[in-house]
């Protein structure tokens, strides 16, 4: 199975950079299947956001597989990315083998 | 730049909102971001709806509305009742839509983020239709969308000033919890602009009341206090009550009351645009006296209206056809209009705005209203004298010669709330006083006041038969008529009695 993942940002912002470089790592160290991130600047590409009804940013949208999901900010929160876009299913569960790593922040 | 000591205000833009100009002295002020902010239901979401309709419709300004709170279809389907199309509007791109309602599944949020992506989608609409004025509705539920309330202060700061820069004419409704008190609930509006209007509905005397102020303008005088307003087929109306500059009467044209005497007491008629008041006790003649107007009216082929609040249609119609009057005939030949109705109806506002839609509707030269005083009944003292003020001011200003009725508590005269209110607006006042002489009760007829004007200012003695109103002569030796007492004078009761009529 692949997923997925729009990512909005305001090119400009230091949070949309934070929040590029943290999905990227955040998928790669928890995804064992194939993903794809396209990354949509608002300024640049307006239509798109218009389309996807994008209020904040950065915003990243989980498009497949289904239900789509979505998480706000500059995704400093790894528990918080992988519950938010449904790609950990109980939080207890990751506690007991939680591997610390440095996000940027 | 210096204006008399003042800094230059941005020039208004009409909003074409019923009596908003007339509150606000030209509307909102162009390329800034006015504030509007009210309870839950006090019809923020009707006034940004507006907005935008009337300025695509009336002024051909293409608009943008953001919804917080419902979804683009709920609003559509809303405006829909009143009549407003905006899924044509949307069509016809003179419309665009943002929905940033929230969603079912709340985003999770990590982290600094801004709103970029609203700010982007706004200048996108903007530029793909060419939109000059924006609507977001309501700005609170920002606040629960996004958690983090810093943010959410900050962005919307920027927005606004976005906006700006963008020359948009915006309005930002946003919720507050009570009708008086902090004025919005997350006090964005100090930063976020210098227009303020507050939107209220009030439960007063068991009925809503809606009201509109406008607190502050930057730059500009407005009017103070509170205007009433009600939103019905048609959209807002505000009523700018004491706002109407109070004309003094200007037509020198002059129409007969229908009664020769009459005419010759008044010094040749009533004054095309003014407004008589007859007071009297029940039972002196005042219907009569509304009667004799309104025939006058149709026989001169003049458009008359009735406003009746006290009698039926059949009533009416069987005293008119006792004197000898075919009311019947002219209601059908389009002269006459009669609307009977109990003033328990509605509220005053809703009176007024249907006494408006009446006027502008049938387009009468006179109207009768039999008898303000019914209001006064039921209505409270404020907003009976704001009832008055705001109706007076409209039919002078569509110089619709008017004549009001007031009955006065007492047989014997005397004031009522009614005539206190309104004597200082009409421009000819008639009072109707029973008078008892010897034992017997007469009638007495006196005109009080006649703007510019002069006039009998003799008592006469008036009858009533079946062929309507009759003047005789006046009262002598006779005095305090219209105190409510009257005395015999002179110096027998013998030589009072043959010198009674001259």
């Amino acid at each position: 199975m692949k997923y997925a993942f729009k990512l909005f940002i305001n090119g400009e912002s230091v949070a949309s950079q934070k929040a590029v470089t943290n999905l990227r790592k955040i998928v790669r160290k928890n995804l064992s299947v194939g993903y794809d991130i396209q990354v949509v600047d608002v300024i640049k590409e307006p239509a798109l956001a218009a389309e996807a009804g994008i209020i904040a940013t950065p915003t990243v949208i989980k498009k497949v597989p289904p239900p789509e999901r979505k998480v706000i900010g500059d995704l400093s929160d790894k528990e918080k990315v992988l519950l938010g876009l449904g790609l950990k299913v109980s939080k207890n569960a990751a506690d007991n083998f939680e591997e610390k790593e440095t996000l940027d922040e | 730049m210096n204006n008399g000591g003042q800094l230059i205000a941005p020039e208004k833009i009409p909003t074409g909102i019923e009596g908003f100009e007339a509150i606000t002295r030209g509307g909102l002020p162009e390329g800034r971001t006015s504030m509007v902010v009210g309870t839950s239901g006090s019809g923020k979401t009707i006034f940004g709806a507006e907005f935008l309709y009337r300025g695509i419709h009336q002024f051909d300004r293409p608009g943008i509305f953001i919804t917080f709170e419902e979804r683009p279809t709920d609003i559509i389907r809303n405006v829909q009742k009143i009549g407003w199309d905006f899924q044509d509007l949307v069509a016809k791109e003179k419309l665009k839509f943002i929905d940033a309602s929230p969603e079912p599944v709340p985003a999770e949020e990590t982290g600094a983020y801004d709103l970029s992506g609203l700010l982007s989608q706004i200048e996108y609409a903007r530029n793909s239709i060419g939109a000059k004025l924006l609507v977001m509705d309501s700005i609170g539920a920002l606040f629960y969308q996004f958690q983090n309330a810093g943010i959410i202060r900050r962005e919307i700061f920027r927005i606004t000033d976005a906006l700006k820069a963008m020359g948009l004419t915006a309005v930002i409704t946003a919720e507050r919890l009570h009708e008086y008190g902090v004025i919005s609930r997350h006090g964005i509006e100090e930063f976020v602009s210098d227009n303020v209007i507050i939107l209220r509905n009030v439960l007063q005397h068991e009925k809503c009341r809606r009201t509109v102020q406008v607190l502050k303008i930057r730059g500009d005088d407005h009017y103070q206090g509170e205007f009433p307003f009600t939103i019905s087929k048609t959209g807002m109306s505000i009523l700018p009550l004491s706002t109407v500059q109070l004309k003094q009467s200007s037509s020198k044209e002059r129409i007969s009351f229908g009664n020769a005497k009459l005419d010759e007491m008044t010094d040749g008629g009533l004054f095309r645009d003014s407004i008589i008041l007859v007071s009297g006790p029940t039972g002196s003649g005042k219907t009569l006296m509304c009667t004799t107007f309104t025939a006058e009216a149709c026989r001169k082929g003049e458009r008359v209206m009735m406003l009746a609040y006290e009698e039926s249609r059949e009533q009416l119609l069987r005293n008119a056809q006792g004197w000898g009057m075919d009311f019947q005939k002219w209601e059908d030949a389009g002269l006459l209009k009669i609307h009977c109705q109990y003033p328990e109806s509605k509220g005053p506002e809703d009176h007024l705005l249907m006494i408006k839609r009446e006027i502008e509707a049938f387009k009468p030269r006179r109207l009768i209203m039999d008898s303000i005083s019914a209001m006064e009944r039921v209505v409270p003292f404020r907003n009976f004298r704001e009832f008055v003020i705001a109706l007076t001011s409209y039919v002078k200003q569509e110089s619709i010669c008017s004549l009001f009725t007031s009955t006065t508590p007492r047989l014997s005269g005397g004031d009522s709330v009614t005539e206190a209110h309104i004597s200082t607006i009409t421009d000819a006042i008639v009072l109707l006083r029973y008078v008892e002489i010897s034992g017997v009760l007469r009638r007495g007829i006196a005109v009080i006041k006649m703007r510019g004007s002069q006039h009998d200012k003799q008592v006469r003695e008036f009858t009533i038969n079946y062929e309507g109103l009759h003047l005789g002569e006046p009262f002598k030796n006779i005095q305090n008529i219209i105190l409510g007492v009257p005395t015999a004078t002179g110096p027998s009761e013998s030589e009072q009695l043959g010198d009674m009529f001259e």
